[in-house]
């Protein structure tokens, strides 16, 4: 429902622009961070400002690895998921029979549970079955809640093609292949991308789950946990999470806008 | 008309094994449902539903404090005697107070912005509004913990902030006070609160907005033309219409609230949280059975919780 | 002439048990090769499933479908000799109306300067010339019927099924595309089935028709003999306004135990000596006929009225004496025999 703008009362637009200021000062703070030349605490305001910290950030032969390693795991997770959860849309999307909510909450489980309760079901699971930690013990607990991710987008974008489309392109002679290669995937095509996204991004964040998962092994957000519990060198901590910031800032705007159609109840 | 139509030209076939299996899985649909659901399911029954059930089993077996060893041989209910001890028994009230405390602090916090976001934005500040709201949702985690961690130290930008407004009385006030306090808000109760608050507004915004937006128009106009004023036409239309979008908002932040176990160790004081008991057992302790049994207390606990936001129509806002 | 497409005895039966519902119900046709045929009948009528069937988008539960003597009941659609224009089109937004048109010469492998010629070629056939480039969503719901009909007829086929391809025009060019569809398949010479619930469009359209009721075919026929020989009520009441009466009155009039009698058939005239009396109920003015609705015993009897020959309506009250022809009486069966 829309009412004019003009006539909300100006505590409530106070209230909501306040609320809006609290959710983005502390990111702000931290861009302003990354340039501070102090490096023994947290002072503020900065003492001087400098960008020395870049390049000691380039220089960390651990932050590279850890990146690589989250690098790594979100690309096989997120290929994962996107086969597991487009095969789950076409299989649920525009069909109807017994158990198919209890399918679609199954694939929601692994988010709408506690991280802590996957993280450490899938721990006992390799611990039962005397298996040691990998990188694969860790991409297992990735795609298995990035799935869901990339499954949303799918649905909601086959709810909306017209299934006449795959009958007429079966009438006009193609079979079921061909009709998933020039009809279906163009049209799932954004929609496959942005979960992509989506699902890349939520993986490469990820922490909970994965210090359950990843036994010895040192993530990207493990990295900046042990980092947030012991500091090392805070100024190269502070730069990492600009980077963090800027890396997965650029998925999710770029995933929105593809999708932003799919949302709305009117379509195009 | 020089069209060759005159005798009608047969379709030409594709032979080959694809198209036969083409063939197949069109006549019968339930071979394509298997081909298409089969692998997702085959994934989720083995790997997901499989440890959780290991998870289940696990909580029954019990370590052998001497050897070290997980006693698989043997069923015990031995675990869930332990979690009645009153350490264990706090532990959980401690966390369920605190994730009660920071939906209901998300709750007040996020409606004016829903509100405003659902009733009142068009257009561009529509657009920017929902990226401003969605953009926090889905950036670090970490990240923003540790932008907090920043804010909150001694030396921080909120103790410059109060000292400025020669305030720091109030600030030495709140942390001396037990159960709140600490040495310094990013190692105090009251931070972990502020933080988690938060980390999860806004999970709380998008369902309150959806459900508000989702209310027809007319259904203000009929309340206005049949007389009533703006706050009735609140608190008896649009308030109650919006409950399952506040429903489905508190699902979330209670169950990320109870399961975290991140923000308790990085903010908060000494005390213990579900999360870190069940994170330092199976770590350290290498008592993978407790932490099994322990953790099946969030479980039942989210069970409860979603069972009365059920009653509270959240599903229909999701 | 040869036989284009044979139903026998096929039926459709969705769900299963107390609830399946059975949308076509052993249902036997044969149309003609070159023949335009309609299947007319009310929403849920079978009409659709009876299309879908034959053309492989539903596959049938029991009977056989055969398709230039082929049997093809359980075949996919991309393997039967058939083409449909869908009822909300089905242009594939992604691609431009060249590429939508060629479509099925594309899957079969045909290179892109013969296919694109081709495609050419069938919008010049619809009258869509210089379109090519375009995208489905810049054209207007006109056009776009006619991009689904070039892109059904490319590939040739036996039999052109159209889906209520005219539902979504507005009046003016439904007629217009009415025409044009004719002259089209005149043209082709090729075996159209057309679906509708519009009578006035079947009979003015078809060859012949099948008339559907509750997923059972209850006649088959030329126009004329569905409009003036109707076989059951049902037919007589849907194609057309209708007189039906049943029971003391059919036999009073013409000794069966049902009959009909349009209205159109029926004289308004000053002679005592009608078929009927009676008093004039109410009487609406339609532009080219007005219709009167005659009491006859507690029953309604419509008569249709040129204006020209009754410039003032008759007002409600007065008695009025109705005649026809022995031959405009026409006797009913009771429903469709199993």
């Amino acid at each position: 429902m829309r009412s004019d703008p003009s006539r909300a009362g100006w505590g409530l637009k106070a209230a909501t622009w306040a609320g809006v200021l609290f959710l983005h000062i502390p990111l702000a703070l931290i861009i302003l961070y990354a340039f501070s030349a102090e490096d023994k605490s947290y002072v503020f305001p900065p003492p001087a400002l400098t960008t020395q910290w870049f390049a000691a950030a380039w220089a960390r032969e651990d932050v590279w690895a850890a990146i690589g390693l989250s690098f790594r795991v979100a690309l096989i997770s997120t290929a994962l998921a996107m086969v597991l959860g487009t095969l789950a849309a076409a299989g649920l999307a525009r069909t109807r029979f017994f158990g198919r909510d209890a399918i679609s909450l199954l694939l929601i489980l692994p988010i709408a549970l506690p991280g802590i309760v996957t993280g450490i079901a899938l721990r006992t699971a390799y611990h039962t079955m005397e298996i040691p930690f990998s990188f694969w013990t860790i991409v297992v607990g990735h795609a298995t809640f990035c799935v869901v991710v990339v499954y949303n987008n799918a649905v909601a974008r086959l709810r909306r093609t017209s299934p006449s489309l795959i009958e007429a392109s079966m009438d006009l002679g193609a079979d079921s292949f061909q009709t998933i290669r020039y009809v279906i995937l163009p049209q799932l095509g954004s929609a496959l991308l942005a979960g992509g996204l989506l699902a890349f991004a939520l993986s490469f964040d990820e922490v909970i789950v994965t210090t359950f998962t990843a036994g010895q092994q040192t993530t990207l957000p493990i990295w900046m946990l042990q980092e947030l519990i012991r500091p090392r060198q805070r100024p190269v901590t502070n730069v990492v999470a600009v980077v963090i910031i800027a890396l997965t800032f650029i998925p999710i705007l770029v995933a929105y806008y593809l999708t932003r159609a799919d949302e709305q109840p009117n379509g195009r | 008309m020089s069209l060759a139509l005159s005798a009608a030209a047969p379709v030409m076939p594709r032979g080959g094994a694809l198209r036969r299996l083409s063939d197949l899985l069109y006549t019968r649909r339930g071979l394509l449902m298997v081909a298409l659901l089969g692998p997702p399911l085959l994934w989720f029954g083995v790997i997901y539903l499989g440890s959780l059930f290991a998870l289940l089993a696990n909580s029954f077996f019990a370590l052998d404090e001497f050897s070290g060893v997980v006693n698989r041989s043997q069923l015990t209910l031995q675990n869930f005697r332990e979690m009645t001890d009153p350490a264990n028994v706090d532990v959980v009230l401690r966390t369920v107070a605190m994730a009660v405390s920071v939906t209901l602090a998300c709750g007040l916090i996020a409606f004016p912005i829903a509100y405003y976001m659902a009733r009142y934005a068009r257009g561009p500040q529509k657009a920017l509004l929902y990226i401003a709201v969605m953009l926090p949702l889905w950036s670090s985690y970490l990240v923003r913990l540790y932008a907090w961690k920043l804010l909150l130290a001694k030396e921080g930008a909120i103790s410059w902030v109060l000292a400025e407004v020669h305030m720091t009385w109030l600030l030495d006030a709140v942390l001396s006070t037990p159960g709140i306090g600490g040495n310094s808000l990013s190692f105090s109760r009251l931070g972990t609160f502020i933080v988690f608050v938060y980390m999860w507004l806004p999970f709380m915004i998008l369902p309150i907005q959806a459900a508000i937006e989702r209310i027809p128009g007319s259904l203000l106009e009929a309340s206005s033309d049949l007389g009533a004023r703006s706050g009735t036409t609140f608190w008896k239309v649009i308030f109650p219409l919006a409950m399952p979008g506040i429903a489905a908002g508190s699902i979330f932040t209670f169950s990320l609230t109870l399961g975290d176990y991140i923000i308790p160790q990085v903010i908060g004081d000494s005390t213990l949280f579900i999360g870190q008991v069940v994170y330092r057992q199976q770590g350290v302790a290498g008592n993978v059975p407790f932490a099994a049994a322990f953790s099946l207390v969030p479980i039942v606990v989210i069970g409860v919780y979603l069972w009365i936001a059920k009653r509270l129509g959240a599903f229909d806002a999701l | 002439m040869t036989v284009a497409v044979t139903l026998e005895a096929v039926s459709c039966v969705f769900g299963s048990g107390a609830q399946a519902v059975r949308a076509v119900d052993r249902v036997d046709l044969t149309i003609e090769g070159g023949e335009f045929f309609t299947l007319l009948g009310p929403s849920g009528s079978g009409k659709t499933t009876c299309l879908r069937m034959i053309g492989g988008f539903t596959l049938p539960t029991s009977g056989r479908i055969l398709i230039g003597g082929q049997d093809v009941s359980h075949l996919p659609p991309y393997a039967r000799p058939v083409n449909t224009v869908f009822q909300d089109y089905a242009l594939f937004p992604h691609m431009n109306i060249r590429d939508n048109v060629a479509y099925g010469l594309m899957v079969q492998g045909v290179e892109r300067a013969a296919r694109h010629a081709r495609a050419d070629q069938m919008l010049d056939l619809v009258r869509l010339s210089g379109v090519g480039a375009r995208r489905p969503g810049q054209l207007s719901g006109g056009q776009r019927q006619r991009v689904a009909l070039a892109r059904a007829l490319i590939n040739q086929p036996q039999v052109l099924l159209l889906d209520e391809p005219l539902g979504a025009l507005d009046l003016k060019l439904r007629e217009q595309m009415q025409t044009e569809l004719k002259a089209l398949q005149r043209q082709l010479g090729i075996t159209f089935l057309f679906i509708t619930h519009d009578q006035h469009e079947a009979l003015s359209m078809s060859d012949r028709i099948g008339v559907f009721n509750n997923g059972r075919l209850e006649q088959v026929g030329v126009p004329q003999a569905i409009y003036n020989r109707p076989a059951t009520r049902f037919v007589a009441e849907f194609v057309g306004a209708a007189n039906v009466f049943d029971g003391a009155r059919a036999r009073e009039i013409a000794g069966v135990d049902s009959v009909m009698l349009r209205p159109e058939r029926i004289r308004l005239g000053a002679s005592p000596q009608a078929r009927l009396s009676g008093a004039v109920i109410d009487a609406q003015y339609f532009g080219s006929f007005s219709r009167v609705r005659v009491d006859w015993g507690g029953e309604a009897v419509s008569v249709d009225l040129n204006p020209e020959l009754h410039p003032d309506l008759p007002t409600p009250g007065d008695t009025v004496h109705l005649h026809w022809q022995a031959d405009a009486v026409h006797p009913l069966q009771q429903g469709v025999a199993p």
